[in-house]
C-alpha cells in the first residue's frame, strides 16, 4: 500500500477504523484521493468491516457524499460491512435531510460501531 | 425579501472557472458573516449551499473552462445575507433533477448538491436559462 494522504488507518481486531487527515472533504481532487485510498482497503486480503470516524470533520460537499455512495456500493460487492461514526450536528442533518442516514449505519461514536460489528460474526 | 435590504456588506466580483478561486470568495463572505455575529449553524449553511453553487457553476456550467467567467455577488446585513451566482454555460432546468431522497434515487450520485441549498437557505431561484442563481438566507430562520 503506498503512502496514505488522506486518512489514517488503524486495525482494531478485523476492523479497518478510519480518520480524516483534513477537516473539510470538498475539493474534487481531494474527494478522489480519499476514494482510492478507501477503496484499496477492500481490494486487501482479509476483512472488509470500515468505521469511518469523522471526528474533525467539519464539512463535507455532495462530491464526498456521492463518493461514500459508491463506497456503500463497493462494500456490499465484497460481502463488507461500513459504519460511520462521529458526525457533528450539522453532518448529521445533511445526512437526515438526504435520507442518507437511512443507507448507511451511523453511530455516535467509536465503541458503538466496534460492538455492532463485531455482532455481525 | 426585496433588493432594497440595507445591506452593510457587498462584493461583486468575477472568477476564473477554478474552485480554488472560488473557495478565496467563499472565504471572505464567512469571515464576514463571523464578524456580523452570524451562528455557526448559519454559516454551516450558507458554507454548503455557496459551495454547491460555485462548484456547479465552475465545473457543470464552465465545464471548467479557462476562457469562461463565474461573476459572483455577495450582500450581507445582521440580518440576512444574498448570494448570485451566473456562470457562462448553458444553463439547466433545475425541476429535471431527479429528487434523491425518492426511494428510486436513494443510492444515485446526483441531486444532493441542489437539494441543500435548497434545505439551508431561507430561497433559492434560477433563471429561465438556468445559469444563474440568487440564494438568500435570512439570519436565525428554520430551513
Amino acid at each position: 500500500m503506498s503512502e496514505r494522504r488522506r486518512i489514517t488507518v488503524n486495525t482494531v481486531g478485523d476492523v479497518h477504523v478510519v480518520r480524516f487527515n483534513d477537516r473539510k472533504i470538498l475539493d474534487t481532487t481531494y474527494i478522489g484521493e480519499l476514494g482510492e485510498e478507501l477503496f484499496s482497503l477492500l481490494e486487501e486480503p482479509g476483512s472488509h468491516k470500515l468505521l469511518l470516524n469523522f471526528d474533525g470533520v467539519e464539512f463535507l460537499s455532495s462530491g464526498a457524499l456521492n463518493k461514500l455512495i459508491f463506497l456503500d456500493r463497493r462494500v456490499k460487492e465484497v460481502s463488507g460491512s461500513l459504519r460511520l461514526t462521529n458526525l457533528r450536528p450539522e453532518l448529521n442533518e445533511v445526512f437526515m435531510i438526504t435520507r442518507l442516514h437511512e443507507l448507511f449505519q451511523i453511530f455516535e461514536d467509536e465503541v458503538e460501531a466496534l460492538a455492532d460489528l463485531n455482532s455481525d460474526d | 425579501m426585496s433588493d432594497d435590504h440595507s445591506w452593510s456588506w457587498s462584493k461583486e466580483q468575477s472568477i476564473p472557472s477554478d474552485t480554488a478561486a472560488g473557495r478565496v470568495l467563499l472565504e471572505e463572505l464567512l469571515d464576514e458573516l463571523r464578524r456580523q455575529d452570524w451562528e455557526e449553524r448559519d454559516v454551516f449553511g450558507v458554507h454548503l449551499a455557496v459551495e454547491e453553487a460555485l462548484v456547479n457553476a465552475i465545473k457543470h456550467g464552465n465545464q471548467e473552462d479557462p476562457a469562461k467567467q463565474v461573476m459572483v455577488q455577495t450582500h450581507v446585513s445582521a440580518t440576512a445575507v444574498k448570494i448570485e451566482v451566473t456562470d457562462e454555460g448553458g444553463g439547466f432546468d433545475p425541476e429535471a433533477v431527479p429528487d434523491p431522497t425518492d426511494d428510486e434515487n436513494l443510492e444515485a450520485p446526483s441531486g444532493r448538491g441542489l437539494m441543500l441549498m435548497k434545505s439551508f437557505m431561507s430561497s433559492v431561484e434560477f433563471n429561465d436559462a438556468g445559469n444563474h442563481v440568487a440564494m438568500t438566507k435570512v439570519k436565525g430562520e428554520e430551513d
